[in-house]
């Protein structure tokens, strides 16, 4: 519904770490804002890693993180 | 912003040998941050497995001694005993606790010995390729049952932690998995609650976590954590199998 609009507040935001990632899209099922999605470049292990798409809808939830087997994941809410 | 999940402290920063999508790379996330919350970093000594968890002490920053395959209990009785202000836990697969080390695990809980199993059933021998373990499934297709798990051959599915529950010495047995987020908390809490008999000195406590495969089992990492859900609980039902630590709480 909202998504990006400009004055809408950020309460969520991730950092995906693009080398520890393996690409396994179990953060990409479980996101309940679909946010996350999956990159085109391989990352040095060969794996494509998945980049998030700030669009202002991530609402810091943490499930990513929760799910990501590799500690890929940072969460930031405010 | 305030940063609400980061990696635990006691979890080392090196990437995972595991395979994109598997359990214990879950598992060994969820004890780390345990470990750290119940402050027990230093108390605590783990043992790892031969198995895909062989090299669990590159990733754990705490003490950790490798046993053979199957000795874990032995292992962890010795060094209970030794050193009986120490937390101990052995981290077993079920090709390695539920066949090689059957005995040593039974009798273990039958001693009561004040320590905790972290059993990672994945219904396969992960590390060496995929074959046929006493857990797995009937009609499930290994490397070893390339038609399918044929009960009347090999035997029917083996449940551990139901065996284990009738022994007087366990006091804390649950099964839970690693394939959502609602139950990897569950795993967090039932490691937490195993960890606090064994610190109350009870007894011999046991998770059971049922863990994804997906290289083994042949299936995506999504596919192989709703295969958890769908087809192993229905073998391998979640929940609180024993509990004699007079601390079940209201859930
Ligand atoms: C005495 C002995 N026998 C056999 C082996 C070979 N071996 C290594 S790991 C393993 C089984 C691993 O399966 P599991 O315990 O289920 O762990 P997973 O890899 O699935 O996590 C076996 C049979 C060994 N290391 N030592
Ligand atoms: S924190 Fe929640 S909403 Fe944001 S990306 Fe992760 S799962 Fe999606
Ligand atoms: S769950 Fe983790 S490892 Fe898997 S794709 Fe997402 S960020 Fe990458
Ligand atoms: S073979 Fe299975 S248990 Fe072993 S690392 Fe790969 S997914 Fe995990
Ligand atoms: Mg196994």
């Amino acid at each position: 519904m909202s998504s990006g609009k400009t004055g809408s507040k950020i309460k969520g935001y991730i950092e995906i770490d693009q080398e520890l990632c393996k690409g396994c899209q179990i953060c990409i099922a479980f996101c309940p804002k679909d946010v996350i999605s999956l990159s085109d470049k391989l990352n040095s292990s060969g794996y494509l890693p998945v980049l998030f798409n700030d669009s202002g809808e991530c609402t810091g939830c943490a499930i990513c993180a929760v799910v990501c087997p590799e500690v890929a994941i940072e969460v930031y809410r405010g | 912003m305030r940063k609400v999940y980061t990696r635990p402290r006691l979890l080392k920063r090196v990437p995972f040998h595991y395979c994109p999508g598997c359990g214990h790379s879950v598992v060994h996330r969820v004890m780390t941050e345990l470990i750290d919350e119940m402050n027990l970093g230093d108390r605590i000594i783990g043992i790892p497995p031969p198995g895909c968890s062989v090299f669990a002490y590159h990733y754990f920053d705490v003490d950790m001694a490798e046993s053979a395959h199957g000795r874990g209990a032995a292992v962890a009785t010795g060094i209970k005993r030794a050193f009986p202000e120490a937390i101990v836990f052995t981290y077993q697969g079920d090709g390695d606790l539920a066949a090689i080390g059957t005995a040593e695990t039974i009798h273990a809980a039958n001693r009561g010995e004040r320590i905790t199993a972290i059993f990672i059933n994945n219904a396969v021998y992960g590390m060496t390729g995929g074959q046929m373990a006493p857990t797995t499934l009937s009609d499930q297709v290994t490397t070893t049952t390339p038609y399918g798990r044929d009960t009347k051959i090999e035997g029917y599915p083996i449940r551990m932690s139901e065996i284990v529950a009738l022994i007087r010495g366990a006091v804390y047995i649950e099964r839970t998995a690693v394939n959502s987020p609602a139950n990897i908390r569950k795993t967090k809490k039932a490691i937490r609650k195993a960890f606090q008999a064994q610190i109350d000195d009870l007894g011999f406590s046991l998770v059971e976590i049922l863990s994804p495969c997906p290289t083994n089992w042949r299936m995506t990492p999504l596919e192989s954590w709703q295969w958890i859900d769908k087809v192993m609980t229905k073998e391998f039902p979640l929940g609180v199998i024993k509990d004699i630590t007079g601390k079940n709480d209201a859930d």
